[in-house]
């Protein structure tokens, strides 16, 4: 067999009985969600929606009890994920720091940090951005060039962070800053950080619109901003392993095949009972790579529930998820020759007019197209 | 993955390695019957994998006969294995006596009429219907569905063959045929159903093989000072071919475990569609990255392409499928679009 190969994977029964669970509470908590929040999907923050979730103990699911957590699997985990994206759950306010900073700070960082930080991300009250691009500096992650220089007690910051989702409603954010530039390998120079983005002098955080119209991005200034050692993730110089970790968590969720569900499920509602053969079969293929896809994300979940290293099979997940996510409106436009209206006449067309122009930005997050399709290429031997 | 399937892998991968040659293969395209191979698969128990033991067979269920197909696909094996071993376990289902010698199937009987134990009529696209001491197929007769097996003297046949060169005959039937009741789920589209799952099962091999080869390929022929697999251009459509061929083999594995439970047609509808679309991506890019050598006769490359292309065919284009999908999840309505899916997979078996 090649080295693609996605070992089936099974849900336990008691993964089952958390999806029962989890449909109970979206049947009551979605009814006060709007139709563009719907569409949004993990990228609508929406903290009373998070603390919700928290309440339930449904954030940092598979975290040790001691700093709150479940201890749950993450099969479980895989469930309660795949049920909140397919209903278009406005999780973005704590999904950064449920799938990639409470699980870089429980690996890497020390006590004190896991004893302060995760128990109010497990609660919904505490929100994450993710400081790794640059304005020079994208998918050339390695050559950040946001110095944080060594002071008594700590280090001072100075440059910028850009493409920071949420950053002007998070708490914190996990940055990647560059701590020695004598290094001839420029990937022994880098560390990362704890950035308090509430309680800090210094920081400046300016909107970046996207074009859709919406606030999501910003770039954050820092200006002699002074950060204690104990906020440093790991130890100086281990910034590059602990990111290239931290992608892979980024990578590896249902995410990056459900983000469009809302429009699909909708694409349905669309067609009615009795669709064309034109549209019968558009809605048929999308059923064939939706289940199969589902099938591999499951597959990649059971990876991580037996500690394998699933990077390149999550590489293959994004490049095959996100590649028919951005197909969808194009289909969409195919099937019912629409061109949607903002007003929204029906939810279809509201959320058809939002992932038209949202879904260019799909391939981008957790890394480009071209540089997830490298990943791949390097588990083909290839490189 | 089971103990015992991985054996099973193991052997008939070497038993499939070790006959399937080139020469082989090309004696096959001249119109050559595989006695040898044949014989061996026989030997080996992987006709008849589904029957039970006191019937002649091993008893190893759908996912081992994917095992034995997914093999078979990836070497190209030109041989009824997969039509043997349907026909076997349809006529086993219908409580008949599975007989000696080679087995296929009628994939269409739309223009069979049978009356008592008289069969006439035609049908075209029969797999090696040359070979068959049997050809099984099911139709309606006299109103309720039924299975029929009629022997090699109840029919002629003018030869024909799809691109891979592999029999596809037409088939005049006048004589005497053994019939039987299937289960009351099976229908006469049943034989397609079950067709398509074991072509999407030879599919995933075969595109598995290209991938393999082509990997292979990038890595020995040198361009500009250096393997063409060195070349980003090369590693993006390879990672993209890679990845379609991933969920095909993914779909086609999860269709055979549907089987297992007896309820395949929505993971076989999944699987014929994203192999059938695996294919066309498949057979595009691995040919184009072996340039002028790969549409010579003389490099093995087409084996594999013209089997793929006729295969994704047969059975039931990925347009067909998916029309069936798309209709189903339509009658079902958009809010039952998610739980369907979960409930289909998720199900422990």
């Amino acid at each position: 067999m090649t080295a693609l190969y996605f070992e089936p994977g099974e849900l336990p029964p008691e993964a089952e009985e958390l999806r029962i669970e989890v449909r109970e509470f979206l049947a009551e908590a979605m009814k006060t969600v709007s139709v563009e929040q719907r569409a949004r999907n993990w990228t609508a923050w929406n903290p009373e929606f998070s603390q919700k979730l928290g309440e339930k103990g449904w954030i940092g699911i598979t975290w040790p009890k001691e700093y709150g957590g479940a201890e749950r699997s993450f099969l479980e985990r895989y469930v309660l994920l795949e049920e909140l994206l397919a209903a278009g759950a406005p999780v973005g306010f704590h999904w950064i720091a449920d799938r990639q900073s409470g699980p870089l700070i429980l690996r890497f960082g020390s006590e004190d940090q896991r004893k302060t930080i995760l128990p109010g991300i497990i609660k919904g009250e505490v929100g994450f951005g993710i400081g790794m691009s640059e304005p020079n500096s994208g998918s050339d992650l390695a050559s950040v060039g946001t110095k944080a220089t060594k002071v008594d007690g700590g280090y001072l910051v100075n440059g910028s962070k850009i493409w920071t989702s949420g950053a002007h409603i998070a708490n914190y954010l996990v940055a990647l800053f560059r701590t020695s530039s004598s290094a001839d390998d420029r990937h022994e120079g880098l560390t990362q950080f704890i950035v308090d983005l509430k309680d800090t002098d210094g920081i400046d955080v300016r909107p970046i619109h996207n074009m859709t119209g919406d606030h999501d991005f910003n770039q954050v200034f820092f200006e002699d901003v002074f950060i204690p050692d104990s906020m440093r993730i790991g130890q100086e110089g281990e910034g590059w392993m602990q990111v290239t970790t931290e992608l892979a968590f980024e990578r590896s969720g249902p995410e990056r095949y459900l983000s469009s569900f809302p429009l699909v499920k909708e694409m349905v509602r669309e067609a009615g009972q009795y669709p064309s053969e034109r549209q019968a079969i558009g809605l048929g293929r999308m059923v064939a790579r939706a289940s199969t896809f589902r099938e591999m994300s499951l597959s990649v979940s059971g990876m991580l529930e037996a500690s394998k290293n699933p990077d390149v099979e999550a590489a293959v997940m994004k490049e095959l998820g996100v590649g028919w996510e951005q197909k969808i409106p194009g289909i969409a436009h195919d099937l019912f020759g629409a061109s949607p209206r903002l007003g929204g006449a029906s939810d279809y067309e509201t959320t058809q007019a939002y992932i038209t122009q949202a879904n260019v930005s799909f391939s981008l997050r957790g890394g480009t197209r071209e540089i997830v399709r490298g990943i791949i290429a390097r588990g083909l031997g290839m490189r | 993955m089971s103990e015992l399937r991985e054996i099973l892998r193991e052997t008939v991968t070497r038993l499939f390695a070790e006959h399937c040659t080139k020469n082989l293969l090309e004696k096959c395209d001249g119109g050559e019957w595989p006695a040898e191979l044949w014989a061996v698969v026989e030997e080996n128990g992987l006709t008849l994998p589904l029957l039970s033991e006191d019937k002649g067979g091993v008893d190893a269920g759908w996912q081992a006969v994917y095992m034995i197909l997914h093999a078979a696909g990836r070497f190209a094996a030109p041989i009824p294995l997969a039509e043997n071993i349907l026909a076997g376990w349809f006529l086993d289902q219908a409580g008949m006596v599975v007989p000696d010698g080679v087995l296929s199937i009628v994939p269409n009987s739309n223009d069979i009429t049978i009356r008592g134990d008289t069969i006439s009529g035609g049908a075209i696209n029969v797999p090696w219907a040359r070979q068959a001491d049997h050809l099984m197929g099911i139709c309606h007769v006299d109103g309720s569905v039924s299975v029929f097996c009629a022997p090699s003297g109840s029919f002629t046949v003018n030869a024909d063959h799809n691109i891979a060169r592999d029999p596809r005959d037409e088939v005049f039937f006048d004589g005497s045929i053994v019939k039987g009741i299937p289960p009351s789920e099976f229908t006469v589209e049943t034989i397609q159903l079950y067709g398509a799952l074991v072509r999407a099962g030879q599919m995933a091999g075969a595109l598995e093989r290209l991938i393999e080869d082509t990997l292979q390929y990038t890595a020995d022929r040198t361009q500009f000072g250096k393997p063409i697999g060195k070349f980003q251009v090369i590693q993006q459509n390879l990672a993209m071919t890679a990845a379609e061929v991933a969920a095909a083999v993914t779909a086609a594995q999860n269709a055979f475990r549907a089987a297992e439970r007896r309820n395949p047609e929505f993971e076989t509808a999944c699987a014929k569609v994203l192999a059938g679309e695996a294919a066309g991506m498949a057979t595009d890019i691995c040919h184009e990255t072996h340039g002028a050598i790969g549409f010579t006769y003389e490099h093995h490359l087409h084996f594999f392409t013209r089997r793929l292309w006729s295969w994704r065919g047969e059975f039931g284009a990925e347009a067909e499928w998916a029309e069936r999908l798309g209709r189903r999840a339509a009658a079902r309505g958009a809010d039952a679009l998610w739980p369907d899916i979960t409930a289909r997979q998720s199900a422990n078996p």
